[in-house]
């Protein structure tokens, strides 16, 4: 594969990286896998001594583990709506950072699930999923609708990297030689003919439209488990849209810091400029008053009309001494912070948008957190008659060490991908203009934005 | 269901009861011998009154009766052996998928004859072998309104006609028959829990822990209609004790309650009974103004209720004669009541 001078000034940079592992990496990985192997213990005690391990008993089924599917669910969002969109409207800015996006998306589809499995009293029955399957339950929905989903994601991510296979292929790095076969397998023969070029552009652009309905569809779904149930602050008209508004917007966030820590670790400031950061936040800040106002609404109407069992609900989110603080955080900082901080020209700068960012995906952790549990605290039946301690629930350290142990295998799988291929494409510098429309700011734009 | 269904059931989703059910029908003789014969040997077990082991005298000893193996073979085996464990796995699963033809049963509780006594949890424990700290019956101390004094209601499953938890069950193994029970496979449940949120009225329990069960009961064969063994990781709840129902008798709550809270019965025959009368059950609804909980979720329950109307006791009645930890758990109620 020939490089133009700007595909070979973006390799040269990121050359070292893929070719050396490096101490620090090394580090890094060993503290992930400590994490992951905590988790790992937690889990096999989850498993020989029974889910009565957890916090959760028979009026709070679910807990930790299905606020993380959603979360991470959630999160995935960042390669398919954003670079799927981004793609459609062949926004140019996007070509740096749609690798960074997919693989978001892929991995997070990866880990997800798996917290659904953990709730999952009898996983030696999993098969009866297929053998006995009921198309009227909203999980098996979800099981098609996320098995599609990630099927397209990997297909989108792998459709872009393909080019990118085929330069490292040619480029002799100095890598073991089970990892330049890989290369060699993983490019497919693709030598940048006129039909290869064809054919991927026509996949992608298909898989990029597939992948938005796709995307809108699983979130859906997955918020019709809660939707479809007569609980209140479940059984809701709006929680299709507004949980994948919720999705896409965590996505962002997440897409935010990642982008700020790969900029920082890397030294990739010239690629992933502040250009970027100020227009993902700007989309940050349009999805966060969507979100905002969905949060209004439903929480308006519920309060509103003041039935029984809603105001129930809604007088644990309220009340200080219940859940009033982190309802409060969830608001503050899950959608007035980062509104506010893209929103004024001068706290809008990468830092502080990454940072606000931080704390808006935590805020829709802790969201998540608060659509699961209260309801299940709140029965429609006084919850009398039952033993004290099924009550209330609290997260055990069983739960906590598999929720860092998924954050641990999140950040592992980042780590790992970006020694094994560069997360600027490298390919997509293909022409000049790209380069031209790099989005370097000058003077002037700085100022006006 | 009509016949290809069943067929497509046996052969798609059930191969291997295909398999042993065809074995079956084709030896229809001795498949109706050994009904006749555990249906004989289960009334004989109720005649006795309370436990199968007390009238084991009755049985000659070193005869042989006919059951089905857990791998869907006749087996002979001593009847002193059978005598030993109550619960019998009368029916194949597919017949407890389909229920007893012709029945529609249907709960009546009288809310003004409940003092809290707890004798039908601890009888439905009992007979469930299940541990004491596993309600599949609770007794709520309700309160409509500020004004309304506070009354006791017993709280089984209510075996919906539109049962929320069968419509969210990813595999089928919580169905509805044909009689109106809402009964669980626990051979094929997951433990998803999706049920148990589904329901509006908290009736579901899990299995957290392994269940400890008494040895032959944990070897027992599973029927969705026994409820027996309990598995670990699995969803449970009230059945309205189906096995008792094919022989005629009365669930074990409705007989231990010492006020006849509980009738039990048909609704096609239409008639309930405590055990100690039997009544029209149209007629009981017309005269006591029978309603059912929460009629507007639209799930359509089969348990009735009686207003707690002409109370025969005072709420504290029963409160007072709590164990202090079943008094705990009223804590809130009651002091709510006091103000």
């Amino acid at each position: 594969m020939e490089l133009n001078k700007y595909q070979q000034e973006v390799f040269d940079k990121q050359r070292p990286v893929i070719e050396n592992f490096g101490k620090k990496t090394w580090a890094w990985t060993i503290f992930f896998m400590a994490w992951i192997l905590l988790g790992g213990y937690a889990l096999y005690l989850q498993i020989a001594k029974g889910h009565g391990i957890t916090g959760m008993r028979d009026n709070v089924v679910w807990g930790l583990y299905i606020a993380n599917f959603i979360f991470f669910i959630g999160i995935s969002y960042a390669g398919a709506v954003i670079s799927g969109i981004l793609h459609i409207l062949k926004v140019e800015w996007r070509k740096p950072i749609i690798r960074i996006a997919e693989m978001i998306t892929v991995i997070a589809t990866i880990i997800g699930p798996v917290y659904i499995l953990l709730c999952v009293g009898r996983l030696d029955r999993l098969h009866h999923l297929f053998i006995y399957p009921r198309l009227q339950s909203p999980i098996t929905w979800d099981v098609l609708a996320i098995s599609t989903y990630f099927a397209g994601s990997v297909i989108f991510l792998y459709l872009a990297l393909i080019k990118d296979f085929a330069i490292y292929r040619d480029a002799k790095l100095n890598v073991p030689k089970w990892k330049q076969k890989l290369y060699k397998i993983l490019a497919i023969g693709y030598r940048g003919t006129p039909s290869q070029n064809r054919h991927i552009r026509i996949s992608t652009n298909l898989m990029a439209i597939m992948i938005v309905p796709l995307a809108i569809i699983v979130h859906s779904v997955l918020s019709w488990i809660f939707g479809m149930t007569l609980r209140p602050g479940w059984h809701s008209t709006i929680f299709g849209p507004y949980f994948v508004l919720a999705a896409i917007y965590s996505g962002t966030g997440v897409l935010i810091m990642a982008m700020w820590v790969y900029r920082k670790m890397y030294g990739l400031q010239s690629y992933l400029t502040d250009k970027h950061f100020i227009y993902l936040g700007y989309i940050m800040m349009v999805l966060g008053a969507g979100y905002g106002y969905f949060t209004f609404s439903e929480y308006l109407t519920g309060w509103f009309a003041s039935e029984k069992w809603e105001s129930d609900v809604l007088e644990k989110l309220f009340n200080p001494a219940k859940y009033g603080w982190w309802f409060l955080f969830a608001n503050v900082a899950g959608i007035l912070l980062p509104i506010l901080v893209v929103a004024l020209p001068k706290t809008r700068t990468p830092n502080l948008i990454a940072l606000v960012s931080l704390f808006m995906v935590i805020a829709l952790w802790v969201k998540r957190y608060l659509i699961i549990v209260p309801t299940l605290e709140s029965p429609l039946l006084p919850m009398q008659d039952t033993r004290i301690e099924y009550v209330k629930y609290t997260a055990t350290w069983v739960e906590w060490a598999l929720t860092f142990g998924g954050i641990a295998t999140f950040f592992l799988f980042f780590t790992l991908m970006s020694k094994f291929v560069t997360v600027i494409p490298i390919s997509e510098f293909a022409n000049k203009e790209t380069k031209a429309e790099q989005p370097v700011l000058n003077e002037n734009e700085i100022a006006s934005a | 269901m009509t016949g290809w269904k069943i067929l497509l059931k046996k052969t798609i989703f059930d191969p291997f009861k295909f398999y042993f059910m065809k074995e079956l029908e084709t030896n229809d003789n001795g498949r109706r011998d050994f009904i006749k014969t555990v249906a004989l040997a289960t009334v004989a077990t109720a005649a006795c009154g309370t436990l199968a082991s007390s009238c084991s005298s009755k049985v000659a000893a070193n005869e042989k009766v006919k059951l089905l193996s857990p791998d869907g073979e006749i087996v002979e085996i001593d009847s002193s052996y059978l005598n030993y464990q109550e619960h019998l796995a009368i029916v194949s699963k597919l017949e407890a998928r389909q229920g007893i033809a012709g029945k529609k049963f249907v709960m009546v509780v009288d809310l003004s004859r409940c003092k809290d006594a707890r004798k039908c949890i601890s009888a439905c424990q009992k007979w469930h072998y299940r541990p004491e700290d596993r309600e599949w019956l609770t007794v709520k101390l309700m309160r409509d309104s500020e004004n309304a004094p506070p009354y006791w209601f017993p709280k089984q499953c209510f075996h919906c006609d539109n049962p929320p938890c069968v419509k969210v069950c990813p595999v089928d193994a919580t169905y509805k028959r044909q009689d109106g029970l809402v009964l669980i496979d626990n051979e094929r449940c997951i433990g998803c829990k999706f049920c148990m949120a589904a329901c509006p009225y908290s009736t579901r329990v899990f299995n957290w822990n392994e269940p400890e069960m008494p040895f032959d009961i944990q070897h027992a064969v599973s029927n969705p209609e026994t409820n027996i063994p309990a598995k670990v990781g699995t969803v449970e709840k009230c059945d309205f004790c189906p096995d008792r129902a094919r022989v005629g008798l009365l669930p074990p709550c409705v007989e231990a309650c010492p006020n006849g809270v509980f009738y039990f019965g048909d609704e096609n025959e239409d008639t309930v009974s405590n055990g100690d009368e039997t009544l029209g059950f149209k007629q009981l609804i017309t005269d006591r103004a029978g309603y059912r909980f929460m009629e507007e979720l639209g799930t359509k329950p089969r348990v009735y209720y009686l207003p707690p109307k002409d109370r025969q006791f005072p709420v504290e009645r029963g409160y007072e004669n709590l164990p202090e930890n079943i008094k705990a758990r009223y804590k809130d109620a009651m002091e709510g009541t006091e103000k």
